[in-house]
């Protein structure tokens, strides 16, 4: 009797749910009761089958761990409105904030930075004491005036607000109506984003979204549309172009034969916002920091999104197939015509890194998509996710996050730095992607290792050019030579 | 710090003449031979006009706001001299509506600290606004600053309602800061039975009242002159009776107590109890004056 591969596959999946399970067992032993009580919640081990991946999440952490997490203010000024590149966008609050987020994520655009773009300057109301006991409106106006003197280019503001904002009472919005009505109608976008409010970046994405709806759609909508619609007009939802992710995935779009009149928000422009509702579908990309934006176009102007994923050949062909389906066969073919262009390029890729990367182990720890999102593009090179987690996911992202990952595989939800450690030096995974403050603790211990947010300076990631960059960077990290010299040569036996 | 130098603070409800009461016991220290420096950590920026006979001196905030910081003040800046010597400061803070007020008087009361406001005095005063709606108002309970705080009160429920609330505010500092409550001050405003109230209100809290003070028409016309009654009319009777609560302030030196503060539904039961408020009440709460006309 011979036992057959099926049998002893799934003898494998048992015994690693197992370990898994032993392996949150142990860590959570580490806390006091209470906190074990909560962490307990947001570790799991997937069980195929189940809608979600059994943890909870986006609840507040838990005082005294070491979470990756950021605040509103990230949420807003970091992710969702930063990379729009001809508005300026003001950290208004004391300079702290504003000077670590100088310089935004690597979010690419092309434009003369000082003139006519500002992503990569930083403009703080840099609040001293006084501001905090007699208030920073006053202030907020002259920084408003300066702007409009010194950078007479750019085409509007926001107001991006710091904790102490909300607890001043500062009245953000009267000064904002007031600058835009001396400003001719500019567009100034109070937000208020102040960092204590939610339990991570999260909530900050969401009130950002909101923001645009008040003040770019529903405020900005008596200006005259100088605009000729195609019927393959879309707009690209959520992609924040680190690296250049958004251009490498613009063009397998127009390739098809869509018009791109949109990019949100990187390389974006208030133009873009401003005419998204003229767009005829909604590509959205970054699920969990504009499904809100998203949402409203489609019940307020009709507009269908549709999630797509352009890590990676095998999603990608599955996604161009999904949008060109809410088109003509024209579209329909151009969708087929791109797949089989890029063909041979995939192919070249991946014969070239699968036999180097073949049954390695990946563990993922990033913010609201990647960690579903990437998934397919380590199986595209054979390789293979065995843990994964969200910094600041919903419930929504853990049951998207089950249609991508395999059975058993280690769940962990805004995971602390004990349990990351813990859970890396057991499964021993052949590279970690994470964050910069996850990276150094990780190489220290040996472990290969990729920034998944900024892709390392690296990147785009994205469509088929992406796609060869990321498998040669995974082969760089996994397979250099450095690995092999990181045991003293008298503890080598 | 100088040795044996005493803080105290004046809180209270608003407009329940803490700045009034605090100046003139204060001048009446003064005349005992006490070395007294004020600090008024309320925006109003009025509690030491009767010490001063001016409207309202330039604040420590109003002067840093101008100067750039509050590191760019002198000492002498901020502070003037009044009645027998007095050294007044005002903290100052934002009109109403805009900024932290709070975060003004913790500001201001750091740099008179490190600034050697206190070197010389005997007496630390503070006058603190209303009650104490946020940390920046506590700054002087907190981490041993005031030692001994006064209330401010009278025998209106919402002037002993604040007294509760600020005896709870001193409780939450009493161990980590060792700040006692001093005692009750009632300012006579000739309510029911005031005297017994605010005495049964005072073992309540675990404290004592201190004096009751009569109310007198001279503080009014002491006060339109800017002045204290100590200065305006010595020989009155109203200046010996700032003088016995002055005496009295001077031998309560850490007699201070950890207070009791009690619940809303006590404070209630307390008025009942001394018949300002009855049982059978009950059925008066939400009532309009005429609607009780008619149900008789």
């Amino acid at each position: 009797m011979s036992i057959t591969a099926e049998e002893t596959k799934a003898q494998i999946t048992q015994e690693t749910k197992a370990r898994n399970r032993a392996l949150i067992d142990e860590v959570l032993k580490v806390y006091p009761e209470k906190t074990a009580k909560k962490r307990a919640k947001h570790l799991g081990v997937f069980e195929e089958g189940k809608p979600d991946c059994g943890v909870k999440s986006n609840i507040k952490t838990v005082p005294g761990v070491m979470t990756i997490r950021g605040c509103a203010y990230a949420g807003s000024k970091g992710v969702v409105w930063g990379p729009i590149k001809d508005m300026i966008h003001i950290s208004h609050g004391p300079v702290g904030c504003g000077q670590y987020s100088w310089a935004a994520r690597r979010n690419y655009y092309i434009g003369t930075t000082g003139v006519d773009t500002f992503v990569t300057m930083q403009f703080t109301s840099d609040f001293q004491e006084k501001d905090i006991v007699f208030g920073g409106d006053k202030k907020l106006e002259k920084i408003m005036d300066e702007i409009q003197d010194l950078f007479p280019l750019n085409h509007g503001i926001t107001v991006q607000s710091e904790c102490p904002i909300g607890l001043i009472g500062d009245d953000i919005e009267a000064v904002s109506k007031k600058k835009s009505k001396e400003f001719g109608g500019k567009t100034i976008v109070p937000v208020r984003c102040e960092g204590f409010r939610g339990v991570s970046q999260s909530l900050g994405h969401h009130i950002a979204n909101d923001s645009i709806r008040d003040y770019v759609f529903e405020k900005g909508g008596a200006k005259p549309a100088a605009f000729a619609s195609t019927p393959y007009d879309v707009a690209i939802i959520g992609d924040y172009n680190i690296g250049g992710d958004a251009w490498s995935s613009r063009i397998l779009l127009e390739e098809m034969g869509l018009r791109v009149i949109a990019q949100w928000s990187g390389d974006g422009s208030l133009a873009e916002l401003e005419n998204s509702p003229k767009s005829k579908l909604n590509v959205l990309h970054c699920y969990r920091s504009m499904n809100y934006i998203s949402r409203y176009m489609e019940e307020k102007h009709g507009i269908p999104w549709v999630e797509y994923n352009f890590f990676g050949p095998s999603k990608i062909e599955e996604s161009l197939r999904k949008i060109a389906s809410y088109f003509d066969d024209k579209i329909k073919d151009g969708a087929e015509r791109v797949i089989a262009k890029y063909r041979a390029l995939t192919d070249d890729v991946i014969a070239k890194y699968r036999p180097r990367l073949e049954g390695r182990k990946v563990m993922l720890f990033v913010g609201g998509l990647r960690p579903r999102h990437v998934i397919g593009a380590y199986e595209d090179l054979g390789m293979e996710v065995v843990g994964t987690g969200y910094e600041f996911g919903h419930n929504d992202d853990y049951q998207r996050t089950t249609h991508d990952i395999k059975d058993g595989t280690l769940i962990y939800d805004d995971v602390t730095g004990f349990e990351f450690e813990k859970f890396v030096e057991a499964v021993k995974p052949d590279l970690v992607g994470s964050g910069i403050k996850e990276k150094y603790v990780f190489q220290k211990m040996g472990v290969p290792f990729r920034q998944m947010h900024s892709w390392d300076y690296s990147g785009p990631y994205h469509g088929y050019d992406g796609f060869a960059i990321f498998a040669r960077d995974m082969d760089m990290a996994i397979n250099n030579p450095v690995w092999a010299l990181t045991k003293a040569p008298w503890k080598q036996h | 710090m100088t040795a044996g130098l005493r803080q105290i603070a004046f809180y209270g409800k608003g407009g329940i003449g803490k700045s009034t009461t605090s100046q003139n016991t204060l001048a009446a220290l003064a005349e005992m031979g006490q070395k007294i420096l004020i600090v008024g950590c309320d925006p109003k920026a009025d509690s030491t006009r009767l010490i001063l006979h001016s409207k309202a001196q330039d604040t420590v905030l109003s002067l840093a706001a101008e100067a750039g910081s509050v590191e760019d003040l002198e000492i002498e800046d901020v502070m003037k001299v009044g009645y027998r010597d007095i050294r007044c400061v005002e903290s100052g803070g934002p009109e109403p509506g805009v900024g932290c007020a709070g975060r003004g008087v913790i500001t201001s009361i750091n740099f008179l600290e490190e600034n050697g406001a206190y070197d010389g005095a005997n007496y630390v005063s503070y006058d603190v606004l209303g009650d104490v709606v946020c940390g920046g108002f506590a700054m002087p309970i907190r981490e041993n600053k005031a030692q001994e705080i006064y209330i401010v009160m009278s025998g209106e429920m919402m002037a002993m309602y604040a007294a509760n609330n600020i005896s709870k505010g001193v409780l939450k500092y009493a161990n980590s800061g060792g700040v006692r409550l001093g005692g009750l001050i009632c300012n006579e405003r000739q309510t029911d039975k005031e005297l017994e109230l605010a005495e049964a209100l005072a073992k309540k809290l675990g404290t004592k009242l201190i004096h009751f003070v009569p109310r007198d028409n001279i503080v009014q016309h002491a006060e339109l002159r800017r002045m204290t009654v100590l200065e305006y009319a010595p020989e009155s009777k109203q200046a010996e009776e700032y003088r016995t609560l002055a005496k009295k302030i001077h031998a309560n030196a850490g007699n201070g107590t950890i207070p009791t503060p009690i619940t809303m539904d006590e404070l209630e039961d307390m008025l009942m109890e001394f018949g300002i408020m009855k049982k059978e009440d009950a059925s008066l709460i939400g009532k309009s004056a005429a609607e009780l006309a008619a149900a008789v």
